[in-house]
């Protein structure tokens, strides 16, 4: 009844040779995937989804190598092929998009003869014929005037836009089999939402059989046919996309679509089974000096970059340049309170100026103009270079976006935590200062022990950790949340989000929490800002913004987000 | 007390990968590379010769015995003996502290100057920036053996001038690394984070800036080290510097030069051997330090 599959995958067992010994990233797992069939691998970090695919075509680093198993595409031996065969397969009968779409284009080369170069190494195409092909494959992938955009190089393009031409080169051989690799971690909803769009319609009108390897459960469901849900290299459940959705087996794939934040959830939600419930502790929440109005106030916000002069090289060599063009506005001329205890959400996409805007706010980038007043007072006007030495310094804190880069790799755990209290806090003393660290990484959910380690003998979610025991050192009142689980594995999310919340709580802060994520966003803040190009496109509430949304381009965002089969 | 604590996934801690010492982690190293486990055994041997060497050799390395006058290498003189009669021997492994001190004097100096001028040019950037890139461009625009011949011309014949002069021709070399290195961590969040903790300007440059180009660092110093030798040595050799009859392998080879024609290579030849070896140890060293004081790598 059934036609042989495409790409079977058997007993597959892939070691890694390390400094401790051999690791087996991915343990006798079992898949296949049928002609025209979309199957999702999904999986945390570690989970060996990557390294799957990366057996499959054969890229594995040195240190990596198939120590059992067998790999058989279209009845071919993947695994005893020899690398002759293999390039001739990879290409062009499997190929094979990664996450960073910039990464994978030559910066120097345009992108059309990117192309070209697949379609001739190939044979799909010879000299005479390859730029109109080119042309025809851009024009595919649907970018906007490909003739012209012929002509591009990457760094002239946007980020969906870039992605969109790696797609056109791994499907201008006709390949049988597309494996997308995070295909669109990194980029905004709506690019994402026209990306995946874009991968599924290509290749069901050719046929072709697709992977897609992701992180994103919802993702998986609203794209696929089938899901492939791995666990640190093992396979630990298969089913339909719909099936799985509505009647998962396994705890694992349980705990993974809880912890993914969905409309109609609470924050507690997020958690596993039994977990304890969170912000029973607000009553011990210090007393704050109440004071009057709100605690931030912005009030025609500007922020403006000079834009490079305009004119061809010689020119501006001869120093004919055309008068200074206007100067680019990241933000435009915003303004919104923050209210004591309040969490105000900050949303909008890549360049939309929610990153200025929260930098300008921590006072580590000056306003062009503008007011920004904390507590009343207009700490805009102080500049950034002389605000670490300010007292409001103190009150503002933030949780940056990387927990590894946010770490500097010299320093331990604790270091790191008590750099804020060392350079302002009142806290001295060797034995004075262990203890508030130990105080802070138990509030925060840092094992004590880890505290004398270095950033990189921790996990992604304990330098989460790490960095926001350092943003509470100092009790500030604000703390700015830049994207603070963007880097982070949805159940590191789910425990990192509910920590926030509970912090919140007992400590009586507020933050500003920016973020892409409207799921994230709704669970956490009480008011939304949506932010596009520097303005505010619209504000209010949360379940306001979020359940009935006035702007086009807030309904827009929303309808991005992908909906996982009801 | 705090409920957040208690759900601790099992898995978080897991993951997190140990930690291993310093000795453990240069065991690694050396094995991955038996190279690297040469270049640190050659070092060994030539700090031990600075240090021990003029209190180890069999004959006094300034005594001259006309007698005994431009032998070959023999039991009694393993390197032979020159024109007055001195043990070769003796001569070429007391000049290491010379040489050595020499080196280490000059890149200590290039370091400190250099790459706190690098690190602030690239951290401040404006002015700075300007000021910094203009000295090195302008010491760059000579021929530099050149440029240390007139330095020490012009200051006067010492080894304290030597050791100036070598560290003002590489001194680019460090400002420009340094600065590349301290440029692309200007913005880098940890550095942000130190500002939000409220560290001054300077507290960031020395805390944040300096600790974590110190590998790069330490790479261009094992790698300066050799240029430093040999600089030093090619200025004793065409008479600037140390005189003679001090023992120093530059002037060793020069006075050696003129016996080669004659036939007594030992003379010229095992000077130049020492030079060689130690400007081959510091080259080899680099990579060796870079993978011991990279604290990335110790996973």
């Amino acid at each position: 009844m059934n036609a042989p599959p495409l790409l079977d995958i058997r007993n597959l067992t892939v070691e890694f040779a390390t400094r401790r010994g051999t690791v087996q990233a991915v343990k006798a797992i079992d898949i296949s995937v049928g002609k025209g069939e979309t199957v999702a691998i999904v999986g945390e970090s570690g989970s060996g989804k990557s390294v799957t695919s990366y057996a499959v075509v054969r890229i594995l680093d040195r240190a990596g190598r198939v120590a059992d198993g067998s790999i058989s595409f279209s009845g071919i031996d993947l695994v005893g092929a020899s690398e002759a065969q293999m390039r001739d397969i990879r290409g062009r009968e499997i190929s094979m998009i990664f996450q960073n779409p910039r990464a994978a284009l030559n910066p120097i080369r345009k992108v059309g003869r990117q192309i070209e170069d697949v379609l001739l190494q190939h044979v799909r195409a010879t000299r005479a014929t390859a730029r109109e092909k080119a042309i025809e494959a851009l024009e595919k992938v649907r970018i906007a005037r490909p003739q012209e955009r012929y002509d591009a190089y990457p760094f002239e393009l946007s980020g969906g836009m870039c992605q969109r031409v790696v797609i056109a080169l791994a499907l201008a051989c006709q390949p049988q089999l597309l494996i997308a690799d995070e295909p669109t971690t990194g980029l905004d909803v709506t690019t994402q939402k026209a990306v995946m769009d874009l991968i599924v319609e290509l290749t069901r009108e050719r046929g072709m059989s697709t992977i897609l390897i992701t992180h994103d459960l919802g993702l998986a469901a609203a794209y696929c046919d089938r899901v492939v849900v791995m666990e640190k290299g093992r396979v630990v459940e298969t089913a339909g996309a719909a099936e799985i959705f509505r009647h998962p087996q396994h705890p694992y794939t349980r705990k993974l679509m809880k912890a993914t934040p969905r409309v109609g959830m609470s924050l507690h939600d997020l958690l596993p089974e039994g977990a304890p419930a969170s912000g029973t502790a607000a009553a011990s929440a210090p007393a704050r000096a109440p004071g009057a109005g709100p605690l931030l106030l912005v009030e025609n916000l500007v922020k403006e970059y000079p834009r490079p002069a305009q004119g061809s090289f010689l020119a501006r060599l001869a120093g004919k340049a055309e008068k200074p063009a206007e100067p680019f506005r990241a933000v435009d001329g915003i303004g919104f309170s923050v209210e004591r205890g309040e969490t105000l959400g900050l949303v909008g996409e890549s360049g939309c100026g929610k990153s200025t805007t929260s930098m300008m706010l921590n006072r580590l980038l000056d306003p062009t103009s503008g007011r920004i007043l904390f507590d009343g007072e207009d700490i805009g006007a102080i500049p950034a270079r002389r605000f670490a030495a300010s007292p409001f310094r103190r009150r503002i804190q933030m949780v940056f976006q990387d927990p590894t880069d946010s770490l500097n790799p010299r320093f331990t755990a604790e270091r790191a935590i008590l750099d804020p209290i060392l350079r302002m806090g009142a806290i001295r003393g060797g034995a004075a200062l262990r203890a508030r660290c130990e105080e802070l990484a138990q509030l925060v959910g840092l094992p004590v022990e880890l505290l004398d380690r270095f950033p990189h003998q921790l996990s992604g979610g304990q330098k989460a950790r790490v960095g926001i025991a350092r943003a509470i050192a100092l009790d500030p009142d604000l703390v700015i949340l830049d994207e603070p689980t963007a880097a982070l594995d949805v159940s590191v999310q789910a425990v990192v989000l509910n920590l926030l919340d509970d912090l919140k709580q007992r400590l009586g802060m507020s933050y500003i929490f920016v973020s892409h994520d409207l799921n994230v966003v709704r669970l956490l803040c009480d008011r939304v800002i949506v932010m596009r190009s520097g303005q505010i496109v619209e504000q209010g509430s949360a379940e306001e913004v979020l359940g009935a949304p006035k702007a086009a381009y807030t309904k827009e965002l929303l309808t991005a987000i992908p909906h996982p089969p009801a | 007390m705090n409920e957040i604590s208690k759900i601790e996934p099992a898995a978080l801690r897991f993951e997190a990968p140990p930690s291993t010492s310093l000795l453990a982690h240069a065991r690694h190293v050396v094995a991955e590379n038996p190279v690297t486990g040469f270049a640190f055994g050659l070092f060994a041997l030539i700090l031990l010769a600075a240090i021990f060497g003029p209190w180890l050799v069999p004959y006094d390395p300034l005594a001259s015995n006309t007698n005994s006058a431009l032998q070959g290498p023999s039991a009694a003189h393993w390197f032979g003996t020159d024109q007055l009669g001195r043990d070769i021997f003796s001569r070429v492994v007391a000049a290491t502290r010379l040489d050595f001190s020499i080196a280490v004097a000059s890149v200590a100096l290039v370091f400190l100057l250099g790459g706190l001028a690098g690190v602030m040019a690239g951290f401040f950037g404006g002015w700075v920036d300007t000021l910094v890139g203009r000295i090195a461009d302008t010491i760059m625009a000579f021929p530099l053996f050149v440029l240390a011949m007139g330095i020490v011309a012009a200051l006067g014949n010492s080894v304290t001038n030597i050791v100036i002069a070598t560290a003002i021709i590489n001194f680019p070399l460090y400002a420009r690394v340094a600065r590349a290195e301290a440029n692309v961590r200007r913005e880098a969040g940890f550095v942000q984070a130190a500002r939000l903790s409220g560290n001054s300007e300077w507290r960031l440059l020395l805390t944040q800036i300096v600790p974590n180009i110190m590998p790069i660092m330490a790479v261009q110093m094992s790698l300066t080290m050799g240029y430093a030798i040999l600089n030093a040595a090619g200025l004793s050799f065409i008479g600037l510097g140390v005189r003679p009859p001090t023992p120093e392998w530059g002037i060793m080879v020069a006075e050696g030069a003129s016996f080669i024609v004659s036939g007594e290579w030992w003379v010229a030849f095992f000077p130049g051997l020492a030079l060689m070896t130690a400007v081959f140890c510091f080259n080899l060293l680099g990579d060796g330090v870079r993978d011991l004081v990279d604290p990335q790598r110790r996973n």
